[in-house]
């Protein structure tokens, strides 16, 4: 135990003066997430609010020659303004960007409208940009209820049922509820909980195994009266430390990011105070023994830093995978699941995050998972650490 | 006492040590003298216990390496071919780490580090971080470590690789009072003249196999030669690899 206090101690300190393990377990890891969160939220809220609010800009040529369509277009909420452009001119514009979407109105549209006769209108945009392909969409739905309103007035006027002209009633039901969107993005939230939680650890767990190989002091080290599984043990503690530092950053860095992005309109209720993360810290502390084990495993059969980067590297992926399979299948949480190390920590935190009842059993039956699969990822390492190929 | 009886150890195709036994004796320095790939490391990991025979035992003071590890460990001390320190910890905690898994005491181990770094002549770089330490530097600290918690046998696998001519003589005078203090030293270089003049006892190895182990003045008696370079490259057989 003395021993293992003592690797616990230098392992700590050595890699608190290394600026790499530093960055990578208290900055980049922790800091990374949260942040692309609150980006990527405020952008879907900007998003939204922008089409709902803004009304639809067209740049409008002869529209001196369709005045019933100027007016439906203005009564329908369309900002017009008028231009005297051709169709090379409109289509130059257009490419350039200098227009986001234009109608030109032809000479001969009056005419053949009043002679009841299909009337042109060319409706210039370009589609590979996404916010230009929304407003030619907008566009052309009220220019088709324009071209619907007048079809069933020539109709009537000929004593015809419009009706007769709408077969098939097509009524859309959108299931789609706040929750079911929020999934999606609670997804991506304990996706990056965990990973900044193995990134905390990820430096620590190659330096301390294959860094220590070759840096060239693991012969001095594994020739020394200490049972290997105190030095496991304690390079393995140590790399805890860092990542329940890095979890606890994390989660700090959450709680402030929700504060400031306003979950409410995407009907999440935006339930992440200190209780919360501190709740969700209880959740995700036994995945921090796992992480560490099943790095310091990977990593001790790696030679040099690069390879158990590279390594380590997949192994960060690992927790995404039960989680993808997750809002694949779209599982809900049930106690089965809850033997999944990281679904389970995935599910729970959902849960908690929606401020959903947590079962007790549940979560002791996750932790007691976790704790399962790093006992024997510890034996395993320690097991590899007495073989003599340890020494590379 | 450090006793190698019978070790034999293959690696795949590679019988990289025969049958090799020989004893170092406390108050002698042993010098195991052989070519690259001669098998002198091969040895030597056995005898400090990282490396497990496939036949024979390495005795530590009469206590087996295999069934008493960690006691036979602590009357040893180890600088191995690799001999690398931590770069962001100071020469003194690099020591003292090593020490405290000796299981020294803080107290201890502070006197001991002072008593080390004036035996090593190290107290202008003890407090640094050892990421820019010189070749001797190193050696030094690495040294220092092994010795940390005073053992009776010493086991250095070519302790004289890159040092410059300065680092190696006071690396001779510190084994030669080591010898003085009663210790065994057991140590493997390929530079004949190193061993020639610093050693009791010369075991020669080549291809795996001990080829001879006497006294240098034993053994160019025994050859015939007129110098120690003649009787050591008789026993070699060939020069081959040995400077």
């Amino acid at each position: 135990m003395g021993a293992l206090l003592t690797v616990f101690r230098k392992e700590f300190l050595e890699n608190l003066r290394d600026r790499r393990t530093l960055f990578s377990a208290l900055l980049f890891g922790p800091l990374f997430g949260p942040l692309l969160f609150g980006a990527m939220v405020t952008r879907m809220l900007d998003q939204n609010s922008f089409e709902a609010d803004q009304s639809l800009q067209l740049t409008l040529s002869g529209g001196d020659r369709a005045p019933g369509l100027v007016q439906f277009l203005r009564s329908h909420g369309v900002t017009l303004r008028a231009a005297d452009l051709s169709e090379e001119a409109a289509r130059s514009a257009v490419i350039d960007g200098r227009e986001s979407v234009v109608l030109i109105v032809p000479a001969d549209y009056a005419q053949r409208f009043a002679a009841a006769k299909p009337a042109p209108v060319l409706l210039v945009a370009d589609s590979t940009d996404a916010q230009n392909r929304k407003n030619a969409d907008r566009a052309r739905a009220i220019l088709g209820s324009y071209g619907g309103g007048i079809a069933q007035q020539r109709l009537q006027m000929r004593g015809v049922d419009p009706l007769l002209t709408v077969p098939v009633a097509v009524n859309e039901v959108d299931v789609a509820t706040p929750t079911g969107r929020a999934v999606a993005v609670l997804g991506f939230m304990t996706y990056f909980v965990l990973f900044a939680l193995l990134m905390g650890g990820l430096y620590l767990a190659i330096d301390s195994t294959a860094g220590e190989r070759e840096r060239g002091s693991l012969e001095a080290l594994l020739s020394l009266p200490v049972p290997r599984a105190a030095l496991v043990g304690g390079k393995i503690a140590a790399t805890c430390a860092y990542m329940g530092v890095s979890l606890a950053v994390t989660l700090c860095a959450f709680v402030v990011v929700f504060h400031f992005v306003p979950l409410e309109r995407l009907g999440m209720s935006a339930n992440l105070g200190p209780g919360t993360a501190l709740a969700l810290f209880a959740i995700c502390l036994p995945f921090v023994p796992l992480g560490a084990t099943l790095m310091a495993f990977v990593a001790s059969f790696t030679r040099s830093y690069r390879e158990a980067q590279t390594y380590l590297t997949v192994v960060l992926l690992v927790p995404t995978l039960p989680i993808a399979f997750a809002s694949i299948y779209s599982l809900k949480t049930r106690s089965s699941l809850m033997l999944i190390p990281s679904l389970s920590q995935h599910l729970l935190m959902t849960s908690v995050l929606k401020a959903e009842p947590v079962h007790v059993l549940d979560v002791v039956v996750a932790t007691l998972s976790c704790l399962a699969v790093a006992a024997v990822l510890f034996t395993l390492t320690a097991r590899h650490w007495r073989r003599e190929t340890m020494l590379g | 006492m450090i006793e190698a009886q019978g070790l034999d150890k293959r690696f795949g195709s590679v019988h990289a040590a025969q049958d090799v036994s020989f004893v170092a004796r406390d108050g002698e320095i042993t010098g195991l003298l052989g070519a690259n790939g001669a098998g002198k490391s091969t040895s030597l990991r056995m005898l400090y216990g990282v490396l497990t025979p496939d036949r024979g035992r390495a005795l530590v003071d009469g206590l087996d390496i295999a069934g008493e590890t960690s006691r036979a460990r602590a009357h040893l001390g180890v600088l191995p071919h690799a001999s690398g320190l931590y770069g962001n910890l100071t020469a003194r905690e690099n020591i003292a780490y090593f020490g405290a898994l000796h299981g020294l005491a803080p107290a201890a181990l502070e006197v001991r580090c002072n008593e080390l770094a004036a035996l090593l002549d190290m107290r202008d770089f003890l407090d640094r971080r050892a990421k820019g330490f010189s070749q001797g530097q190193r050696i030094k600290v690495a040294l220092a470590r092994a010795l940390v918690h005073d053992p009776r046998n010493l086991i250095l696998d070519e302790p004289t690789n890159g040092l410059d001519v300065m680092a190696i003589r006071s690396l001779r005078e510190m084994l030669a009072g080591l010898r003085a203090a009663g210790r065994c030293i057991l140590f493997s270089s390929h530079v004949m003249q190193e061993v020639a003049a610093l050693c009791d006892r010369v075991v020669v190895i080549g291809a795996g196999r001990v080829l001879a182990d006497a006294s240098p003045e034993e053994m160019r008696r025994q050859t015939g030669a007129a110098s120690l370079e003649g009787a050591f490259l008789q026993v070699l057989g060939s020069a081959d690899g040995v400077g």
